[in-house]
C-alpha cells in the first residue's frame, strides 16, 4: 500500500492546525508555511500524477480494513489530475494572495485555504460515498470562511445566502445517500457499481430516485440550472483570489457526476440507462444559456466574469452529458482550460479592480496604471474564457462540439454554444472597451479628471513582477494547454477510457485485498449464517423489505 | 412504527422546507435544522427498523440490527451541529453589518472601501 496516496489529504491537515494556532500572529511565517506546503502538495501530487500515468489504479485502505467495510482512497488517472490541477491552482492563488495583501486583510487566510486544498483533494481521491460527503463538508465549511474573508456588507450577505443553499443540498445529498444505502446496502463506490448494475430494471425505482438525487446534489456544486443562483453573486463578492479558487469547486462538482454517473450509475447500468443524459443535457444547456445573458447583461465586472463562469460549466456538463469517452475526454481537457481561464481573469480583475477608484463598475473612469500591460492581460484571459483562438478554450470548446455532434440534438446544442460563445465575446469586448480604451479617450480625460488623474496614482500601486506573476502563470498554463494539446488530449483520452471502463476500479477495490485485515479472523463472521439471521429479523419485525436482507447485513459489519 | 417514522420525517421535511423559503434568516436557519432533523432519521431508518436487537456482535444474540446507519447519523449530527453554528454566525454577522436579517440580495456596486 502507498501511503502518498494520502499524503494529499494528511499534509494540509496538519498544516492548517500549525498555521491557525502557532503562526497566527506572523503573516510573513504563514505566508512561507502556506506556499511550501503549496510547493511540496504540487510535488506529491506530480508524483501521484507520474504514479497513475500508466493506467493502474491504487488503492490505500485507511486501517487495512478490506474494501466494503473500511473506507477506501482510490488513485486512478482522473484523480491524479485533479489533483494535479488543484495544486497548481492553490500555489498559483496562494501566490497570488501572498503578494497582493489580500491575506492581511481578515484572519485566518492561510489555514482555511488549507483545509479548502485538504477537503477539495480527498473529495477527489475518496472511494466511498458517505467519505464524499464528509470531504465535501470540509470543503464547504472552508469555502463559506473564504468566501466571507474580511467581511463587508455585500460579502456578508451573498455568504450567507452561499451557506444556506450548500447547507440544504447537503441535506440533500445525505437523503441521497441514505436511499442509495437502503437500495444497495453499501456505499462503497465500487461495490455500488457492481451492486447497481445487478438491479433488475423492476425494482430500480429507488435507485433511479438516488440518482436523480445525487444528480441534484452534484448540480448544486457545479452550479447548473435550476440550482445555480448562489453562484453569481458568491463569487462576484467573494475576494477575487477565493474566486479563483473556487474555479476548482464548480469542478469537483462535475468531477462527481463524471465519477458516480458513469462508474455507479453508468449508462451500461440496466436500472439507470439514459437517465442521467436526459436530465443533464437540457440543464446544461440552459446553464450555457443563461450564462451568456448574464455576461450580455452584467453591469459590474465581477458578476459578468462570475456569468462567464456559469457558461463555462454549462459547456463542461454538456460534454459530460454525453457519457461517450469522446465526450468524457472533451469534458476533461475543457476542465483544464476552464479553471485556468476563470482563475486568470479573476485574478487579472484583482489586479484591475484594486487600482480603479470606481470599484467594479463597467463604466468609464480615469485610466490605471500600466493601463496598457492590464488591458492585454484582460484581453488574453477573455479569449481564454471565450473560447477564441488562439488559446486552448477554442480547441477545449472544438473537441466538445465534435464530442456532441452524434446526438440526435447537435443543432440545438451547436446553437446553444456557439450562440453563447458569441454573446460571451461580445460582453467581454464591451466590458474591455469600458475599462481600458474609453478611459484612455481624450474627450473623457481631458474635461474632469485629466489633473487630478495624474497625480492620484502614487508609484507604489504599480504591478511589479511578483504581483503579475501568477496571473501570467495562469495564462501561461492556457498557453501550455494549447501548444501541447495533442499529448495533453491522448492522456485525456486514456483518462475517459479509464473512467468508461470500470472494472479496473473495481477490481482494485474488492479484489486485489492482499494485506488487509481479516474481518472473520475473531469470530462468527460468517456471510451466509449472518445473512440469513438477520433474514429472520427482518421478516418477525416486518422491516425488511424488498432488498436482499443478505447485503445490508454485510455492509453492516 | 414504519407509518410514525415516515410521517415524522415527512412532517419535519415539509416544516423545513417551507421554513427554508421564507425570506429572513432566522426561520431560514429553523428551517434547516428542522430538515438535518429529519435527514437524521431518515438516515437512521436506511438500516431497516428493528427493535431489541444488539448492533453488535454477541454470542447471544439470535438477530443483528444495521449498526452502519447509526454510525452514519452520527457522523451527520456533528456535521449538521457544526454547519448551523457557522450558519448562525454567519447571519449574526450579516444582519449586525446590515442592519437586517434578510437573506436576499441587493445590487451594491463594488469597491467601497472594500476590494
Amino acid at each position: 500500500m502507498n501511503h502518498w496516496i494520502i499524503a494529499p489529504v494528511v499534509l494540509p491537515a496538519l498544516l492548517a492546525p500549525v498555521i491557525a494556532f502557532v503562526m497566527r500572529h506572523d503573516i510573513t511565517l504563514q505566508r512561507a508555511a502556506s506556499l511550501a506546503g503549496a510547493v511540496m502538495l504540487t510535488a506529491i501530487a506530480a508524483g501521484l500524477f507520474m504514479l497513475s500515468a500508466d493506467g493502474s489504479v491504487h488503492v490505500y485502505r485507511l486501517g487495512a480494513w478490506p474494501a466494503p467495510f473500511g473506507i477506501v482512497l482510490v488513485l486512478d488517472r482522473l484523480s491524479a489530475l485533479l489533483i494535479l490541477l488543484t495544486s497548481v491552482l492553490g500555489l498559483i492563488v496562494l501566490m497570488h494572495s501572498a503578494a497582493s495583501g489580500w491575506d492581511t486583510r481578515g484572519r485566518h487566510f492561510h489555514a482555511l485555504m488549507q483545509f479548502q486544498l485538504m477537503g477539495i483533494c480527498g473529495a477527489f481521491l475518496t472511494g466511498d460515498a458517505f467519505n464524499l460527503f464528509v470531504l465535501f463538508e470540509i470543503l464547504l465549511i472552508a469555502s463559506y470562511g473564504l468566501a466571507i474573508h474580511s467581511g463587508g456588507k455585500a460579502r456578508l450577505k451573498s455568504g450567507l445566502q452561499y451557506v444556506i443553499m450548500n447547507l440544504a443540498g447537503s441535506s440533500l445529498f445525505l437523503i441521497a445517500l441514505g436511499t442509495l444505502y437502503a437500495t444497495t446496502g453499501t456505499l462503497n463506490i465500487a461495490d455500488l457499481s457492481v451492486k447497481v448494475r445487478e438491479i433488475p430494471v423492476e425494482e430500480a425505482a429507488l435507485v433511479r430516485v438516488a440518482a436523480m438525487l445525487l444528480m441534484i446534489v452534484f448540480a448544486v456544486k457545479a452550479a447548473m440550472f435550476p440550482v445555480q443562483f448562489w453562484l453569481p453573486g458568491t463569487y462576484a463578492n467573494a475576494p477575487a483570489p477565493v474566486a479563483a479558487l473556487f474555479a476548482i469547486m464548480t469542478k469537483v462538482g462535475a468531477y462527481a457526476i463524471l465519477r458516480m454517473h458513469t462508474v455507479v450509475f453508468g449508462p451500461d447500468a440496466a436500472a439507470i440507462g439514459t437517465l442521467s443524459q436526459d436530465w443533464l443535457l437540457p440543464a446544461a444547456l440552459i446553464t450555457v444559456a443563461i450564462g451568456g445573458f448574464g455576461v450580455l447583461g452584467s453591469r459590474r465586472l465581477m458578476p459578468l466574469i462570475a456569468f462567464a463562469v456559469l457558461g463555462s460549466t454549462g459547456t463542461l456538463m454538456l460534454a459530460v452529458s454525453a457519457f461517450t469517452p469522446y465526450a468524457a475526454t472533451a469534458a476533461l481537457y475543457y476542465l483544464l482550460h476552464s479553471t485556468m481561464a476563470t482563475a486568470a481573469l479573476f485574478l487579472v480583475a484583482d489586479l484591475l479592480l484594486s487600482r480603479r477608484q470606481s470599484g467594479d463598475l463597467l463604466k468609464a473612469a480615469p485610466a490605471t496604471v500600466q493601463n496598457g500591460f492590464l488591458a492585454a492581460l484582460f484581453f488574453a484571459a477573455a479569449i481564454g474564457i471565450a473560447g477564441m483562438p488562439p488559446l486552448s478554450g477554442f480547441l477545449g470548446k472544438l473537441l466538445v462540439l465534435d464530442a456532441l455532434r452524434v446526438s440526435d440534438y447537435t443543432w440545438l446544442v451547436w446553437t446553444v454554444v456557439l450562440v453563447g460563445s458569441l454573446l460571451t465575446i461580445v460582453g467581454f469586448a464591451r466590458a474591455g472597451s469600458l475599462l481600458f480604451w474609453k478611459s484612455t479617450s481624450a474627450e473623457f480625460v481631458a474635461p474632469v479628471l485629466a489633473p487630478e488623474d495624474d497625480e492620484a496614482q502614487p508609484p507604489a500601486n504599480t504591478i511589479g513582477p511578483m504581483l503579475a506573476a501568477p496571473s501570467l502563470l495562469a495564462l501561461a498554463s492556457l498557453a501550455g494547454l494549447t501548444i501541447f494539446a495533442g499529448p495533453v488530449a491522448r492522456h485525456m483520452e486514456a483518462t475517459a477510457a479509464q473512467l468508461f471502463d470500470p472494472s479496473a476500479y473495481v477490481t482494485a477495490v474488492l479484489v486485489d485485498q492482499e494485506g488487509t485485515k481479516d474481518p472473520s479472523s475473531k469470530k462468527s463472521y460468517d456471510d451466509e449464517t449472518e445473512g440469513a439471521a438477520y433474514g429472520e429479523a427482518g421478516a418477525e419485525d416486518g422491516a425488511g423489505d424488498d432488498t436482499e436482507p443478505g447485503t445490508a447485513s454485510e455492509e453492516g459489519h | 412504527m414504519e407509518l410514525v417514522v415516515a410521517t415524522t420525517i415527512g412532517g419535519l421535511t415539509a416544516a423545513g422546507v417551507y421554513l427554508i423559503l421564507r425570506l429572513r434568516a432566522f426561520p431560514v436557519i429553523l428551517g434547516l435544522t428542522l430538515l438535518t432533523y429529519a435527514v437524521n432519521v431518515f438516515v437512521f431508518a436506511t438500516g431497516r427498523l428493528a427493535v431489541g436487537v444488539p448492533p453488535v456482535l454477541n454470542d447471544a444474540a439470535s438477530a443483528y440490527t444495521d449498526p452502519l446507519p447509526q454510525a452514519l447519523v452520527l457522523t451527520a449530527i456533528v456535521i449538521s451541529f457544526g454547519m448551523t453554528a457557522v450558519l448562525v454566525l454567519i447571519a449574526l454577522g450579516a444582519a449586525l453589518e446590515t442592519g437586517d436579517d434578510k437573506v436576499d440580495l441587493t445590487e451594491t456596486p463594488r469597491g467601497e472601501g472594500d476590494t
